[in-house]
Parts: C-alpha cells; structure tokens; sequence
C-alpha cells in the first residue's frame, strides 16, 4: 500500500500505518504496536491540552484584569505550566493522620482515568477517532458522571471539613447539572438521530444543528454551555473551590503531584465538554457549509478538519474562561435554584419542542 | 477494535497516575514534624468527628436526581427512533413527560428543592 497522507481524510494513512505493522510483523505484534503508538500519542495530548489550557486560563484571566499575566519563564511566560508541574513533582506528597488512605489514593485515578476514556470519544478529524461506538453521546455522558465519584471519595476520605462540606456541594451541583446537559444532548440526538458521534457530524454535512434545528437548538446549546460550565465545577458555579470560604474544597488536603492531577482532570474535563458541544452543536470537524453557496461551501472545504475542529474548540474555551473571569459566583441555593427550577423544566419542553420539529419535518436543509 | 482501546485508555491512566505518583515519591525531599499531617485547619486543632451523618436537603437532591437520571435512560433510546415510529412515540413521550413532571412539581410543592 503506498504512503497517502493528507490533511483532510486520516483514513488513508491510518490504515497505511496499520497494514505496514501488519506486513512487518505478527498480527498480534502489529496490534500491539498500534496500541503503543496510540497510547504515547493521547499521553503527549493530553498533558500538552492539559498544560497549556492552565498557561490560557491564566493569560485570559490576565487580559480581563488588564494585567501582564505570566511572562518570566520563557518567552510570554510560555514555559510557565511546565515549570510549575516540575514544581509540583518535586514537592513531597504529605499523607494524612487518619484519613482513610486507600480511598484518598483512589480518588486521583478515578477523576483521571475517567477524563481520559472521555477524551477517547471525540472525533478529532476524519480518521482520527480513536472509539467510535454507536453510544457515542451515552458514554461520553455516563464516563464524565463517573467523574464525581473521584470528587466524592477524594472529599469524604481526607478527614478535613472544608474537603467533605466542597464534596458535598460539588456531588449535588455536579449530579444535578448532569440532568440539563443529557436533556440539551437529547435534543439534538432526536434532530440527529443517532448517537454516535461519527454520524452526528456527517448528519451536518449540510448546516451545522444548531441552525439546522431552529429555537430548540439554540436554547439546547444555551442550556448545555450554563450545564457543563457548572459541571466542570468552573465559575461562576465553581462553590466547591471557593477559596474565600472552603480554603480549596475537595482538594484542600492533597499535596504535590496528586494535586496537580485533580487540576489537570478538571482542565481536561473543560476541553471534553468544550470538544462535545463543538461537535454536536457546532457540526466537529465539518465545515461550515450552507446550502445553496456552492462557492461558499467549495472555499471552507479547503480548510482542514483538524482546524475546524480545534477552531471551534478553542472558540468554547474561551467563552468558558470569559464566563469564569467576569461574573461573580452564586450561592448553593442559587445554583440548585437555577437548575431544578429553570433549566431543567425547560430543557424537557424543549426536547418535546424538538421532537414535534422532526416529526413534522420542519428542520432546516434534510 | 473499541473494546480493545477502552482497556488502552484505561491502562495508559493508571500508568500516567502511578508512574507520577511513584516518580516523585523518589524525587520528592521528605521532612517530619508533628503538625504535618494534621487535616487543615485555621491554626488550631480540629474539633470533633469529620466522618457524620451530613444534612437531609443533600439526600433529597439525590433521590430526586436518580430518577430523573433513569428516566434519562429511557429517552435516549427513544431519541434514536422516535424519527421511525412517528406519532406514537412523540404521544409516549408526552405521557412520560407529563408524568415526570407531576414529581418534579410535587417535590417542589413539599419544598424538597430547597438547600439549608
């Protein structure tokens, strides 16, 4: 098989890697082989996203203050992140006194072990998807709800008030805006039709959903932005941190390099859902195509996938960050207020909204 | 080939966690004094038991959640097929809808949604 690579269509030279293994070695080798290369690849992904959101979270906060932000190590601070990780694995990880050390052990690798099987569900660009099950939206949703049981356990074993009181209140945010993030992704599985994630966007080849699908669209892609900015424990909703009343929450007790873990899995959580809505909302790797522009359309295909895809992530990103940095943080029963008295009853009119669309046929360009 | 990329996933964190972990336990300097490892507090020791029953609004929300998280469940396989089965299936929902909602508002009426 000849060497095919381009930017547009992975399929070619995923498969070229995967029949010259082949050819070179045992199937079982070639397998295994695959794995390594896949699995060092997410590795250096993940830590480089992880990393580098911390480095944008902080110059964004610094642009919205008027301040410089990092600038010392290396150029425009970019060196920054990195330092400080070699930082946090050079410092001592402190146990302690009758906490409950098993579970306070567990708890790093399940809020990381759970980010990263969510991570491996995003189609990052034709070909390059690593798990594309037709329960796409499903597991992505029931991995990231995992999440919390890490919180839980790494709030109620540390023996520390303020670890069990930021616990509890992310437990009850985290679980209740779950609700409103399954209902806005029902919506556009009912438009969609399916829940894998590779047939979500092919099905908007024509027009993204958000404006294929009308108003309930729109108001699911409202509804998940406030749903998943709260499940990600982010401001405003970020109660279970609140430096000024619960010294750290949930982490309050963990030192080091484990620390660094519960921060890392809370940046990558950001990109999931950041990654999640770009792909469902905002049509993933497809290019913004609008029927009946066929010169439109032809000039978007010649940009490539990939940078659709991290265009619209970032996009995300930053509008997450802009929310954190500039409205003030609710209060507990504001926020479960806001949830269970708004958000929820509205997203499931909206799916019946939704669904009396499709069934009439009414979407826009199928 | 899924199912084999979900135990690679799976191994490569542990891995990443551990191999962290185990890493700088042997860079990491190590120093003793008696405070150390005490749970956080504002400078004093802690008062009392950590490991108590907590408060009952927390334990409503969370009933309240699971069925709301079941029935979440039942509507993603029918958002999958509701464009085939038509009319029926967008009635059946309504009833459903209809209701989950009578909970919703009679957990409402008994001010279980409330946070103290």
């Amino acid at each position: 098989m000849p060497f095919t690579f381009s930017f547009y269509d992975f399929t070619g030279f995923t498969q070229w890697i995967d029949v010259t293994l082949r050819g070179a070695c045992s199937p079982f080798w070639a397998v295994l082989w695959e794995m390594v290369i896949v699995g060092v690849l997410f590795l250096a992904f993940y830590a480089v996203v992880g990393l580098y959101l911390v480095y944008a979270e902080r110059k964004v906060c610094a642009f919205i203050q008027n301040r410089v932000g990092p600038n010392r190590v290396g150029p425009y601070g970019f060196f920054q992140t990195i330092a400080d990780l070699i930082k946090l694995l050079m410092k001592e990880i402190i146990s302690i006194r009758e906490a409950d050390k098993l579970l306070f052990n567990l708890a790093p690798f399940i809020v990381i072990i759970t980010s990263f099987l969510a991570l491996a569900a995003i189609p990052f660009a034709k070909g390059l998807h690593p798990i594309d099950l037709n329960i796409g939206v499903f597991y992505v949703m029931a991995i990231s709800s995992m999440g919390v049981v890490g919180i839980l356990l790494a709030g109620w074993s540390s023996n520390s008030k303020y670890s069990l009181l930021g616990a509890m209140r992310s437990g009850a945010q985290i679980i209740s805006y779950e609700l409103s993030v399954g209902m806005s992704l029902i919506a556009i599985c009912v438009l969609a039709g399916s829940m894998q994630l590779s047939t979500i966007v092919e099905g908007q080849r024509d027009l993204w959903f958000i404006f294929k699908g009308h108003f309930p669209a729109v108001t699911a892609f409202i509804i998940y932005m406030i749903a998943a900015t709260a499940e990600t424990n982010r401001g405003p909703f970020d109660l279970a941190e609140a430096e000024s009343e619960l010294a750290a929450g949930f982490h309050t007790e963990y030192s080091g390099i484990k620390f660094a873990f519960f921060f890392l899995a809370e940046y990558m959580n950001m990109f999931i859902v950041a990654s999640l809505a770009a792909t469902i909302f905002w049509g993933g790797w497809m290019p913004l195509h609008i029927p009946g522009l066929e010169s439109f359309n032809h000039v978007m295909d010649f940009i490539p996938p990939v940078i659709w895809y991290v265009g619209k992530t970032v996009v995300i990103i930053l509008i997450m960050m802009w929310f954190k940095w500039t409205f003030p943080r609710l209060r507990i029963d504001q926020l479960l207020n806001l949830e269970w008295k708004f958000l929820l009853p509205i997203s499931l009119v909206n799916i019946l909204i939704m669904a009396f669309i499709v069934l009439m046929g009414w979407q826009i360009g199928l | 080939m899924s199912g084999e990329f979900l135990i690679l996933f799976f191994i490569v964190a542990v891995v990443l966690v551990g191999g962290a972990i185990i890493f700088s336990n042997y860079v990491a300097p190590t120093s003793e004094n008696p405070q150390k490892h005490d749970p956080y507090e504002c400078g004093i020791p802690t008062k009392g038991l950590t490991w108590l029953q907590f408060n009952v609004g927390y334990y409503l929300f969370a009933i309240i959640f699971l069925v709301f998280d079941v029935e979440t469940v039942f509507v993603f396989p029918w958002s999958v097929v509701m464009k085939d089965l038509g009319m029926s299936a967008f009635i059946e929902i309504v009833i459903f809808f209809f209701v989950l909602v009578l909970g919703l508002l009679y957990a409402w009426k008994k001010k279980a949604l409330i946070w103290e």
